[in-house]
């Protein structure tokens, strides 16, 4: 099921009168019940992972509590007896038991993922390694269907299950619960991956309603569907049509692809996020905010920080920061440090890591060698810049005009169109034909494109390109604003009239300006398919 | 301690020449030290100290400050 449903559109407005119509202490069964149903409407077998995700989750890190807390209380009753090695010795020992049921844990879920997203990429590549040897035999390929958001519930679910057994915070005791965070609806689409410690208060809370956060919420979800059925949903067909056809479609028309496709995958997946910020906002559950105006970002590592929030720092912290201080890890900086000198071997753990994380990232994206590449050529980029990091300063130093508006201005124009030039890798088929699309910007000069008529055949009418001009206008007219604030707050603040009039306005658009017609049906989100 | 403390200044100094870790508080919480730095640091504290720092410790807590390294660096030695 689509946020642009109408039976998702009708199913929430009646959820929003009935969670506010029951007892406080029943809401969170409602909306537990209510994310069962809406998971169930993607495919009734698709329960069948998230419960196997929820189930084990639960069993596992109630038995590392138990052990945790036994551990403790041996320790407690040893006190006087056992002398200080001996008491590390136990932790020690205990932590490598509970260490194994976490492994056994992350083995069962991610092995899960593995074979359902990666099963057929892993075999294709199988096969054409078998076939470089001259066999013609071929290993069946398996074919499974994508659980819906299963890449984002699972690593939402995983690093509850580290926490606990870091001992950050109690595990849950109740089942049901747990499968609500595993499972609440509004995130089931397209993240964002959430800590258990930011979400679970509110999720269970079953907050009343409040005027002034239902409407700022309500508000929230309306500017999200602004940006996907105004502006994703109209730029769609003019960004399948480009990449559809690389031989027609080369040089100017690569670089519009490129352009289009930026603002398509910044509205389609930041409208999603801003309705499902806004349906919790409704329903008093904060929710993390997974964007920070990623286009004003100075450079790749900035970008970084500010798209995609949540999956960067669960990355961090359940991968990158576990693989850097990892053992072996440290080994390898020792010998390096003895035998390629102290400058390698105290950043070689982090070039490794920062590798190993931006694989897993590119993979994560997708089961193709595209977002392999992509990562990887992240990480590179990420890389130099940090190696650069010295030279930039003693640029900023001489030139005064680097720390101007204007020039941070440029920085943010370049760093969006280098984001652009990497993500054409989601758009053609495979790897080289990528690179060939790149060259063509800079070897097929068919500038006229701009001017003959051209842009008029490309599924887009003059209208089009009017609602389109004026939303990106309107995005960054919102954002800029939005550095100093919530531009709805302060609207709300200064006016309760013009804040509903806002509220009308935003309706009014999505009805008129939303692309739609004779056999129009929206389409999936972008990082649905993730 | 204070051998503790003013051998982590000196490695805190080498990523960062310019800030003020004697006095500085915030030093995760102001983005002063971002995801690279901690891991260079890390190694840096392992190499130095002989200690194992797990990834559980990586918390803004205990690298906000020299004092905080130097805290958990006490702690892990005692451990």
């Amino acid at each position: 099921m689509l946020f642009t449903d109408s039976l998702f559109i009708f199913g929430l407005i009646l959820l929003f009168f009935v969670y506010f119509l029951i007892p406080q202490k029943y809401r969170w069964m409602l909306l537990l019940g209510a994310s069962i149903a809406f998971y169930a409407y993607s495919g009734v077998f698709n329960l069948i992972y998230i419960a196997v995700t929820a189930l084990s989750t639960f069993l596992i890190t109630r038995r590392m509590e138990k052990m945790a807390e036994a551990a403790k209380e041996s320790v407690s009753a040893h006190k006087s007896e056992w002398s200080r090695d001996e008491k590390k010795a136990f932790k020690e020992h205990e932590k490598k038991k509970r260490r194994r049921w976490l492994a056994l844990l992350l083995i069962l879920n991610f092995g899960m993922l593995a074979v359902i997203k990666y099963g057929a990429f892993t075999m294709n590549n199988v096969n054409t390694i078998i076939g470089w040897f001259g066999n013609r035999g071929t290993l069946p390929v398996p074919d499974f269907l994508l659980p819906m958001g299963i890449s984002f519930y699972l690593f939402q679910t995983m690093g509850y299950a580290i926490d606990v057994y870091r001992e950050k915070y109690p595990c849950e005791k109740n089942f049901a619960k747990l499968a609500l965070f595993v499972s609440f609806f509004p995130q089931l689409v397209q993240g964002p991956i959430s800590r258990y410690d930011d979400l679970a208060k509110g999720l269970y809370a079953g907050n009343g309603f409040e005027a002034e956060r239902v409407h700022l919420g309500v508000q929230r979800i309306l500017w999200g569907y602004c940006k996907k059925v105004v502006l994703a949903d109209r730029i769609l067909p003019a960004v399948t049509l480009l990449i559809s056809d690389p031989e027609q479609y080369q040089g100017m028309y690569a670089l519009l692809g490129m352009l289009y496709y930026t603002l398509q995958l910044y509205a389609d997946f930041t409208g999603g996020i801003d309705i499902t910020i806004g349906i919790g906002q409704v329903l008093g559950i904060p929710i993390a905010e997974n964007f920070q105006r990623p286009f004003f970002s100075k450079n790749i590592t900035e970008y970084w920080r500010r798209w995609h929030i949540t999956l960067g720092t669960w990355f961090k912290d359940y991968l990158f920061y576990p693989v850097s201080v990892a053992q072996p890890m440290l080994k390898l900086s020792k010998w390096s440090r003895d035998k390629l000198g102290k400058n390698i071997g105290k950043y070689l753990p982090v070039y490794v890591s920062t590798l190993a994380v931006w694989f897993v990232t590119g993979l994560w994206h997708g089961a193709a060698w595209n977002f392999i590449v992509w990562g990887m050529l992240n990480a590179v980029i990420i890389l130099i810049s940090e190696r650069l990091t010295g030279l930039y300063g003693k640029f900023h130093a001489k030139c005064g005009w680097s720390n101007t508006r204007a020039y941070d201005g440029f920085m943010a124009i370049r760093t969006t169109l280098m984001m652009g030039c990497l993500r054409m890798f989601d758009c053609y088929r495979d790897v080289p034909l990528t690179f060939r699309m790149f060259g063509t910007m800079f070897t097929k000069w068919n500038v006229q494109i701009f001017w003959d008529g051209s842009l008029m055949k490309l599924n887009l009418s003059l209208a089009d390109y009017g609602v389109l001009l004026t939303g990106v206008l309107v995005l960054f007219t919102a954002s800029m604003i939005g550095r100093k604030g919530s531009v709805r707050k302060r609207i709300l603040g200064r006016s309760r009239v013009l804040s509903c009039c806002m509220t009308v306005a935003l309706v009014l658009i999505v009805l008129i300006f939303g692309a739609y017609g004779i056999g129009y049906d929206s389409s999936q989100f972008i990082y649905n398919q993730f | 301690m204070n051998e503790i403390r003013g051998t982590i200044i000196e490695i805190l100094q080498d990523l960062h020449e310019d800030v003020d870790f004697e006095n500085e508080t915030r030093l995760i919480d102001d983005k002063i030290l971002d995801s690279f730095d901690i891991v260079t640091l890390i190694s840096e504290l392992s190499n130095e100290f002989d200690v194992t720092i797990p990834a559980d410790k990586i918390i803004p807590e205990n690298f906000n400050s020299a004092d905080a390294l130097t805290k958990m660096i006490t702690e892990l030695e005692d451990e």
